[in-house]
């Protein structure tokens, strides 16, 4: 299915292809093991603590100590979990983190072993759906691990999840759509060349920011990380999990961070493009040098993932779908009208930068006299239930307006009955305005 | 009559292995007794279905197969499976009489039409490919793109409005109205600072030998009791229970340290 701009892709001896694939794994696990030790380090050093430095040079071998130990503990199966799901969750996960990373590009094409080869395992052209799409399969492992642990606190964790991957899903899918505008594609490689002169983290600023948003969202990472939120839900959808099968959960979480961010650096920072003063540097795009970069800025966002978990508390629940559906989702639509229009004008319609600026002004004119207006009506809306609720408070309440027993309307006020004191023969009654806040100040002893 | 194009051993081997598997996902929908299994059996069948469509040519079919069906509509229906918690425990007595011989005779009549219609309708075709199709506009995407803004822009439409009423339609059958606006999270955090506030949690019911009901107000360390230890609607009500006031003293006596 190679087309015509994908002549190197599919053509690589069946040793290269092993080769590529077998060196993708390779470095995915070794990522996944720096990333945990380069987290735990940066995080202490923000807590003016130190980390671990125990185990090798610096203690970057704690990390492969600890998923030695991981793997020799005990495994336990809870007594209530569905065996065939809560066994394959963990594999899906796991699965679902290496081969979305498949579709990466690490360099421009190089020459191994005297074959012409470009530095990423395929492309195709859709390969960014492809992301998205393997994403959406790996959600299937926490959902499913929160679902067979036949428990409660995993159970809420994985609906979270779901509810949280699908929402943030729809802003990520939204922000890649100004990439493929100005791409002219849905190949990775293709909109890495694309961005030669500048990166459409630039260019195209709000995708950038939405994307990087998503992305934390995504992959259930502070201060999005609801679905295992230690004081909610004790570890969320992995509680019941142990021994290997948690440390596959571990390494999904780690790798889809590598993910993102390889698919950050891909779609926005130029991904294996030299920045700027080195791109002066005439073989800086040449060579195996490529990897080099891309392997920088992807620890650029790596770095921005543990700042963000050193940095900031988790958000609530409901503030967290508000986020997304509320903001990121309209904003994104918004921008893609934007620039959708834009490039229309400048591409199939003759109009000079002025005439497009002017049009501009006068539609940004129209919205706000548009929600000048609006507001004037609002304003008045709510005068008008300010009145209706003085006029609530003024008159008795009636238990049983329209013939039914109705609770009262707010502004409307209740006499309660003293149970205690009808029982006594004491009828007092007291008067209680529902809305208002209640008092709470310390009144003096009964007896 | 076009070229016809014989699909080539990789080819074959995909088809089988991804349509027996979609097969086999298919028979597990049906035969599961559990819901959650079912809607995972189908997910099988939707990803080998895309794996199909992508060796046939049409790789943002397969995508948006993966991305929409299975990422989006099955874990939707898994979140609901979730939350209703339908489980094995579900009745397999048939409610309406003879459900299943009917099911069974409209099944097997639609294998037969379709095999019958698709047989005779392809059977001299051959095979073409999308080769052409996708070189016509620069690739699949492109292709799929122009028919879908130019030729069939009317259809597209018409599903894309209908999408959006189902999805106001359910809002609107959700909605729930509020009698006042919420009050915002800077709000409540001023009405729990300022006059008559309570920043932290508030005291517990008083436990005594005598009571544990919530009608109990606590004892302040002075002997007077907290008002704000019961709930708000027994307080509004005055229906606070009465502490005895030897009891109080008792307390206090024993706890200044004087013996008996």
């Amino acid at each position: 299915m190679s087309g015509s701009q994908f002549g190197l892709f599919g053509n690589d001896p069946w040793w290269l292809v092993i080769g590529k694939s077998v060196a993708v794994f390779g470095l995915l696990v070794l990522l996944t093991l720096f990333t945990i030790w380069w987290e735990r380090r940066v995080v202490s050093r923000m807590q003016n603590r130190i980390g671990p430095n125990r185990v090798g040079p610096f203690g970057l071998l704690q990390s492969l100590m600890d998923g030695f130990k991981l793997a020799f503990k005990e495994e336990i199966l809870p007594k209530s979990a569905h065996v065939g799901v809560y066994w394959i969750a963990p594999v899906i996960s796991a699965t679902a983190a290496f081969v979305a990373f498949a579709v990466i590009p690490f360099g421009p094409t190089v020459s191994i072993f005297g074959v012409e080869t470009p530095l990423q395992l395929t492309d195709f052209p859709v390969s960014v759906l492809y992301v998205l799409a393997i994403a959406s399969i790996g959600v299937y492992g926490l959902v499913l691990a929160g679902w067979a642990s036949g428990s409660t606190y995993p159970l809420l964790g994985g609906l979270r999840s779901t509810a949280q991957v699908i929402s943030y899903e729809i802003a990520m899918g939204l922000s890649f759509v100004g990439v493929f505008l100005y791409a002219g594609s849905m190949s990775t490689s293709e909109i890495v060349i694309a961005q030669e002169p500048i990166w459409y983290a630039v260019i195209l600023l709000p995708s950038f920011l939405i994307y990087v948003t998503s992305m934390v969202g995504e992959t259930n990472r502070a201060p999005f990380d609801l679905p295992e939120a230690e004081g909610e839900l004790v570890g969320g959808f992995h509680t019941e999990y142990s021994s290997l099968k948690f440390a596959l959960f571990f390494l999904a979480e780690y790798i889809n961070m590598v993910t993102v961010s390889a698919l950050a650096t891909t779609l926005f920072l130029g991904g294996y493009l030299a920045p700027w003063p080195l791109s002066l540097w005439e073989s800086a795009n040449t060579g195996w040098w490529p990897v080099l970069w891309w392997l920088i800025k992807v620890q650029l966002f790596i770095f921005l993932f543990i700042w963000l978990r050193a940095t900031l508390p988790r958000m609530r629940y409901d503030q967290f779908m508000k986020f997304g559906w509320k903001i990121l989702i309209p904003i994104s639509i918004v921008w893609i009208f934007i620039i959708a229009i834009a490039r229309l004008f400048r591409d199939s319609v003759s109009v000079t930068n002025t005439q497009l600026l002017v049009g501009g002004a006068i539609v940004i004119a129209v919205l706000l006299i548009g929600s000048w207006l609006f507001q004037l009506r609002a304003d008045k809306r709510d005068a008008a239930a300010e009145l209706e609720l003085d006029e609530r408070r003024a008159r008795p309440f009636d238990a049983n307006a329209g013939g039914y027993p109705v609770p009262p309307l707010p502004g409307e006020r209740f006499e309660y009955t003293s149970r205690r004191a009808m029982a006594a023969g004491t009828v007092a009654t007291t008067t209680v305005a529902v809305a208002a806040p209640e008092t709470t100040n310390e009144e003096a002893p009964d007896a | 009559m076009n070229e016809v194009i014989e699909p080539n051993l990789g080819e074959t081997l995909v088809f089988w292995i991804c349509g027996g598997l979609a097969v086999v996902g298919a028979l597990g929908m049906v035969i599961s007794r559990k819901a959650v299994h079912s809607a995972l059996w189908i997910a099988l069948t939707m990803i080998n279905l895309a794996i199909l469509y992508v060796a046939n040519s049409a790789p943002f079919l397969g995508m948006v197969q993966v991305v929409v069906y299975t990422g989006a509509v099955m874990m939707l229906f898994l979140f609901v499976l979730m939350v209703v918690g339908v489980d094995s425990s579900d009745s397999l007595i048939e409610t309406i009489k003879g459900q299943r011989v009917a099911a069974l005779l409209l099944g097997v009549g639609l294998t037969i039409m379709l095999v019958a219609g698709l047989g005779a309708g392809l059977s001299g075709a051959g095979t073409i490919g999308l080769d052409a199709a996708n070189a016509a506009d620069g690739g699949n995407v492109q292709g799929l793109a122009r028919l879908m803004f130019s030729d069939y822009i009317i259809a597209f439409q018409a599903t894309g409005a209908l999408l959006i009423t189902a999805a106001v339609g359910a809002m609107v059958l959700t909605h729930r109205e509020y009698w006042q606006p919420r009050k915002s999270q800077r709000e409540l955090s001023q009405d729990r600072f300022t006059d008559g506030g309570h920043p932290g949690n508030k005291p517990s019911p008083g436990v005594y030998a005598r009571h544990n009901a919530v009608d109990t107000p606590a004892l302040l360390p002075d002997g007077s009791t907290s008002a704000i230890s019961i709930p708000a609607p027994l307080r509004a009500r005055d229906d606070a229970r009465a502490i005895d006031v030897n009891d109080i003293t008792n307390v206090r006596r024993l706890t200044e340290g004087e013996s008996e």
